[in-house]
């Protein structure tokens, strides 16, 4: 089992968003978390990742503690440090791409492998230029950032979180800040992650994309999930009204 | 035939910046006129004490002055800036305390603090509190000279400045940023390293370029305390010959070489940090 988690709570202030979500994600299996914006889906794969912290139940990913160190019946909060090397084997992308404005796009690729793994510069090039070229930018390599589009950024900042060889990838709406046009080179990418076997958990508003890349979908509103299941079964036959009221907005 | 759409664009025309233009260039004729002309104005005493001996010292000392002041200033600047960003409740409160106090008391009296501290505390001691044995202990009077006084009186009270503008250059720096680097497991001190402090150095150097300039003239605040850099010494050499005009035109001189050398490593820098922004 890759992702398990268990009843897991999390408030901003007064406000409940996640109440008591249990998930688990099995290695190579690729689920889209869909629902209306405020259900929780963004902050809830935020929390696998712990950046946010959850105010109960608990994550794990590979079989270990996201955030703590369980000792004696208790679970430990871990130093930042220990949860930056626990995160290695999970990558993330993000809504807004977030790669560094002040470096190349071959730059942004190798930035981990060089200052977390300690790669030698040569071996980290080369992996940045290879992880490029699967995803169709080997030509932008010495590109900046604000040199390239939405759909360019977003493919750079996937490579990006592939070098540091995760196991587990979290996609946080990654095309909802795209141009509509540029959308469906970022789903392609995404779609051969998919048929290579990587895990993939990915909140995102794309139907199309869950119906036919998605192992299971979870609808999840106002910090619950409603329902979940493979795609035909919750997207073509939802059993809740909460869900068809949703798809009907959607489609 | 020509039709309507081919007729010429005449660009609009200012008159106006020509006429000024000429105002301010024939002022600047009428002034260096009388510059030139006035006898009094001894400008042969302008060229012969530029590069004299005691005004040449006090130039390498206001450098000196200004260079390990700003050096201090900002790196203790940053180290007060991330304590102050940090989660850590207790560095927060150092940080903070450190700026209230160095901002709200006069550099002047700061200085002078320093350089008298041998009167209250005449031996200063590595050793057990509260009247306990000294293990290691020096005369005050050795270790402050009027170098080091200028150096604590300068550097600390920089730093309080220096730690509020890297602290604003920080948190311009998009939160997205960091959790990028977070989710790529870097951890705090490589983020700080590797991602938020380049992007936060291209707006923290034009305010420190400003910094530094003024360092160039504040230190000239170190007369208090005996110290002969540039403006004291050329106050030193009128006091003598009771030439002032042509004395403090020297010491100006030099600021003015000093803060164009400043601008264009300031403009050096800026291009540099540029990197990557769309212009």
């Amino acid at each position: 089992m890759m992702v398990e988690a268990i009843n897991v709570r999390k408030s901003f202030g007064a406000v409940e968003v996640l109440k008591g979500i249990d998930l688990t994600v099995d290695a190579g299996e690729v689920v889209s978390l869909l629902g209306p914006s405020g259900s929780g889906k963004s902050t809830f794969l935020r929390c696998i990742n712990h950046l946010e912290r959850i105010d109960g139940g608990e994550i794990s990913v590979n079989g270990e503690l996201v955030g703590y160190r369980r000792q004696n019946g208790r679970k430990y909060e871990l130093r930042p440090r220990e949860t930056a090397a626990a995160r290695r084997h999970v990558g993330m992308v993000f809504q807004r791409f977030n790669l560094f404005p002040h470096r190349t796009a071959v730059e942004n690729v190798m930035e981990a492998p060089l200052f977390v793994k300690r790669e030698t510069r040569a071996a980290a090039k080369q992996q940045a230029l290879d992880l490029l070229d699967r995803v169709g930018l080997a030509d932008k390599a010495a590109a900046y950032p604000a040199q390239l589009s939405g759909g360019q950024q977003q493919r750079v900042a996937i490579a990006r979180a592939l070098a540091m060889r995760p196991t587990l990838m979290l996609f946080d709406e990654p095309t909802s800040a795209l141009d509509p046009e540029l959308v469906g080179e970022v789903l392609e990418v995404m779609k051969g992650l998919a048929a290579e076997g990587m895990t993939m958990i990915v909140v995102t508003h794309e139907i199309g994309f869950a119906r036919e890349v998605c192992h299971r979908v979870v609808f999840m509103d106002a910090g619950v999930v409603v329902e979940a299941g493979p795609p035909q079964q919750v997207l073509t036959n939802p059993s809740h009204a909460r869900t068809r009221t949703f798809l009907q907005k959607v489609l | 035939m020509m039709s309507t759409a081919d007729e010429p664009i005449v660009r609009l025309r200012h008159p106006g910046r020509w006429v000024a233009a000429a105002v301010i260039v024939f002022l600047l004729v009428v002034f260096i006129h009388f510059v030139a002309t006035a006898p009094k104005l001894r400008l042969d005493l302008v060229v012969g004490y530029l590069f004299e001996k005691s005004i040449m010292l006090g130039l390498v000392k206001t450098l000196q002055l200004t260079v390990i002041a700003m050096l201090v200033g900002a790196v203790l600047g940053t180290i007060l800036a991330v304590m102050r960003l940090s989660e850590n409740p207790v560095l927060r409160s150092v940080a903070g305390g450190y700026v209230w106090l160095f901002r709200g008391t006069p550099i002047l009296v700061q200085l002078l603090f320093w350089f008298f501290l041998g009167t209250v505390v005449p031996q200063l001691s590595i050793g057990l509190p509260f009247g306990g044995p000294d293990l290691i202990s020096w005369p005050t009077n050795t270790v402050i000279t009027q170098f080091t006084a200028a150096i604590l009186g300068l550097g600390l009270n920089e730093a309080a400045y220096m730690a509020e503008i890297v602290r604003a250059g920080i948190g311009s720096v998009d939160s997205g940023q960091r959790e990028a680097a977070e989710a790529l497991s870097m951890s705090p001190w490589i983020t700080y390293r590797r991602v938020i402090l380049p992007q936060a150095a291209r707006l923290i150097v034009p305010p420190t370029a400003n910094q530094t300039i003024s360092m160039l003239k504040l230190t000239s605040l170190v007369l208090v305390i005996g110290l002969p850099e540039l403006t004291t010494t050329a106050q030193l050499i009128y006091g003598r010959n009771f030439q002032q005009i042509p004395l403090l035109i020297v010491a100006s001189l030099w600021y003015l070489v000093l803060t164009t050398i400043l601008t264009v490593i300031q403009n050096r820098l800026e291009n540099r940090m540029s990197r990557g922004v769309r212009r």
